[in-house]
C-alpha cells in the first residue's frame, strides 16, 4: 500500500507557445483513488495523455510502476488500463468482439464475466453505435479493466451514466482498489471525486493548486459550516437570538440554519441556549463545505488559496 | 497471431456488415459489371475480349481507393487509433489488415466476374489463370497501398474522397478500361502511365488474356509492385494516431513520392 505507483517529477507539457503543463510533480501510491480536478483547460487531460504513453511530455520525469510511458510503451500497456473520455471504438464492432480483439492483444482470455457484471452481455452482439452512451462507456471500462492493469485511468467514467449504473461503477471501482489497483480519476463531478477518491489534486492553468485528502482541501477552505437545528418547542424562533462565530442565519422549513466559521463554539451555544430553554432537539445537521464549495473558491481565486 | 486473426475476422467482417463497404467492396462493382456487361459489348463488340480484366480492375478501384481511406481517417479523428495504441495494436496492423481484408473481398468479386462473364456474356477466360491471379494480387497491392495513403494524409473525410477520386476518375477514363491505351492521343498516353490501372491492364493483356502488351508487361508489373510498396511505406512513416496537437514524421507532400515508380516508367517502358 505504500509503494509509489506513480511518479511524475517537473513535469512539463507545451503546444507550440501554450504551456498546458507547468512544472507539476505528485506521486500516487498503490491501491489509492486519485482524483485529479480542474476546469477545462488545466491541464488534466495533458497530464493523463503523458501518463498513458499517447503524448511525450517536454520536461520532467514520468513513472508508471517504474516504466517509462515514452520510451517503453510496450511494456506499459499491460500495466495500464485506460478508459478514454471517447469511447475510442469502430462503430461496427460488437462487445463480444471488442472483448475477443483487447483480450487478445493483452495475450488474456476474454472477460465475458464483465460483460455480465456491467450489463452489457444482453447487448454483446449489438454494434457500438447502436449501444446507448452508458453501455458505449461501460463497455469501455470492461475493456479498460479486462487485463488486470495495476494502474486504470479512468476520465470522466460516470458520464451519460444512470444512477444504478453510476453505483455499480463505483463498487466496481471500491472492488479494484482493495485488490490492489490504482485509479486515476479525471472529472467535472465533484460529489463522485470528493467522495470516492483517497486524495485529489486541483489543477489550474497548468500547475497544482492544491492537494491532498478531500477532507484536507475542503478543511483548508474559508468556507462556512451549515448548521441546521430543529427543536420540539421552536425555542430557537427568535430573530433576536445571536451565537457566537455565526456569520449568517436563515430560516428553512422549520428549521434554523447557521453558517458559522467555528462549529464547536456554535454548536456548544446552541445546545446550551436549547437545553437552558427546555426544548428538545428534534434534528441537528453539520455540513461541512463541500470539495465543489473549495474547488470554486480557489478556482474563483485564480489559485490563490 | 491470435491477435492478429482477431483483428481480421472483425475487419473482414466489417467489409460486409458496414453498409459503405458493402457498397464498395460488392454492391458497386458488381451492379457496374452487370450495367456494362449488357451495354458495351452491344457500342462496341471488341470491348468482350477485356470485360473481365477491366471489370476486374474497376472492382480493385473501387474497394480500395473508395473503400479503404475513409474509415483510417474516421479512425483516427474519433479517437480509435488512440485507443488501439493504448492497447498495444501496432500501427502496421492497423494499416496492413484493411488491405489484406479488402484483397480478400476483391478476389471474392473478381471471382465472381470471372466465373459469370463467359456464361452471362460470352466473356473470353484468360488464357494463363495464374498470370490473371498474380496480376489481380499485384494491382491490389498497388492499390491498397496508394488508398492506405491517402487515408493516413487526409485531414478528413471529405478530402479523402478528393484524392481517391483524383485517381480513381482518371484510371476510369484513361486506364484502359473503357478507352484501350492504344487509342490515346500522346500525352493522354504519359499522364495513363501515372495510373495503376493502365499497367494492370497492360499486365493483363500482356501476360494473361493472350494478347499482346502496348509495353513491357513485366515492367508495369514492377511499377504497381514498387508503387504499392512505396506507398505502404510512406503511408507507415507518415501515420499519426491522432490529429491533435500531433506532429507528423515528415511533411505530406513526401506522400506524392509514391509516384516515382510511374514516372520512371514513362522515361523506361516501351
Amino acid at each position: 500500500m505504500n509503494e509509489d505507483v506513480i511518479d511524475v517529477n517537473h513535469f512539463r507539457k507545451v503546444y507550440n507557445n501554450f504551456i498546458a503543463v507547468d512544472d507539476i510533480s505528485f506521486s500516487v501510491k498503490q491501491g489509492e483513488i486519485f482524483g485529479i480536478l480542474g476546469p477545462n483547460g488545466a491541464g488534466k487531460t495533458s497530464t493523463l495523455e503523458c501518463l498513458e504513453g499517447l503524448r511525450a511530455p517536454d520536461g520532467g520525469d514520468l513513472r508508471i510502476a517504474g516504466i517509462n510511458p515514452v520510451r517503453e510503451l510496450a511494456k506499459l500497456r499491460n500495466v495500464i488500463g485506460v478508459q478514454l473520455q471517447s469511447a475510442g471504438l469502430p462503430e461496427s464492432i460488437t462487445p463480444d468482439e471488442a472483448m475477443k480483439l483487447f483480450c487478445a492483444y493483452h495475450g488474456v482470455k476474454p472477460r465475458m464475466d464483465l460483460l455480465e457484471r456491467l450489463s452489457i452481455a444482453e447487448k454483446k452482439n449489438t454494434q457500438f453505435y447502436n449501444l446507448s452512451a452508458g453501455m458505449q462507456r461501460r463497455l469501455a471500462l470492461a475493456l479498460a479493466i479486462a487485463h488486470h492493469p495495476r494502474v486504470l485511468f479512468l476520465d470522466e467514467p460516470t458520464a451519460g451514466l444512470d444512477v444504478a449504473s453510476r453505483v455499480e461503477l463505483h463498487n466496481l471501482m471500491y472492488e479494484l482498489k482493495t485488490e490492489g489497483t490504482t485509479i486515476v480519476l479525471a472529472t467535472h463531478d465533484m460529489a463522485e471525486a470528493e467522495s470516492m477518491s483517497d486524495r485529489v489534486a486541483i489543477l489550474l492553468k497548468g500547475r497544482i493548486v492544491t492537494t491532498g485528502t478531500p477532507m484536507q482541501i475542503t478543511a483548508a477552505g474559508a468556507g462556512l459550516t451549515k448548521i441546521s437545528v430543529n427543536t420540539q418547542n421552536r425555542c430557537l424562533i427568535h430573530p433576536l437570538i445571536t451565537f457566537p462565530s455565526v456569520e449568517q442565519f436563515i430560516t428553512h422549513d422549520d428549521y434554523n440554519i447557521y453558517f458559522s466559521t467555528d462549529i464547536g463554539v456554535t454548536v456548544a451555544a446552541i445546545i446550551q441556549y436549547i437545553q437552558e430553554h427546555d426544548d428538545v432537539i428534534i434534528d441537528l445537521r453539520v455540513e461541512r463545505p463541500s470539495l465543489e464549495d473549495r474547488f470554486l473558491e480557489i478556482t474563483n481565486a485564480g489559485g490563490v488559496s | 497471431m491470435n491477435a492478429f486473426v482477431q483483428h481480421f475476422l472483425f475487419e473482414f467482417r466489417t467489409g460486409i456488415r458496414n453498409k459503405q463497404l458493402l457498397l464498395m467492396n460488392y454492391l458497386f462493382p458488381l451492379g457496374f459489371y452487370v450495367l456494362i456487361g449488357i451495354i458495351m459489348p452491344k457500342i462496341n463488340p471488341l470491348f468482350l475480349e477485356n470485360l473481365i480484366p477491366a471489370l476486374v480492375v474497376f472492382s480493385i478501384l473501387s474497394a480500395t481507393l473508395l473503400g479503404i481511406p475513409d474509415p483510417l481517417v474516421n479512425g483516427r479523428e474519433n479517437g480509435i487509433y488512440r485507443s488501439y495504441k493504448i492497447n498495444g495494436i501496432p500501427a502496421t496492423t492497423i494499416l496492413l489488415i484493411p488491405v489484406l481484408t479488402t484483397l480478400l473481398h476483391l478476389f471474392i468479386v473478381a471471382a465472381i466476374i470471372t466465373v459469370t462473364a463467359p456464361v452471362f456474356f460470352d466473356a473470353p477466360l484468360p488464357t494463363n489463370w495464374w498470370r490473371f491471379i498474380l496480376v489481380i494480387f499485384v494491382m491490389a497491392i498497388a492499390c491498397a497501398g496508394i488508398s492506405v495513403l491517402i487515408g493516413v494524409v487526409s485531414p478528413n473525410s471529405r478530402m479523402t474522397v478528393l484524392w481517391s477520386q483524383i485517381i480513381f476518375v482518371p484510371c476510369m477514363l484513361l486506364g484502359g478500361i473503357m478507352i484501350p491505351y492504344n487509342m490515346l492521343p500522346g500525352i493522354a498516353g504519359k499522364i495513363a502511365h501515372l495510373l495503376p490501372a493502365t499497367h494492370a491492364m497492360n499486365s493483363f493483356k500482356g501476360l494473361a488474356m493472350g494478347g499482346t502488351a502496348d509495353f513491357s508487361a513485366w515492367g508495369s508489373m514492377v511499377v504497381l509492385v514498387a508503387g504499392g510498396l512505396i506507398a505502404f511505406g510512406l503511408a507507415l512513416f507518415l501515420f499519426s494516431w491522432d490529429s491533435r496537437n500531433t506532429k507528423r514524421r515528415g511533411t505530406v507532400w513526401l506522400a506524392f513520392l509514391f509516384l516515382l515508380p510511374n514516372i520512371l516508367g514513362i522515361l523506361f517502358l516501351l
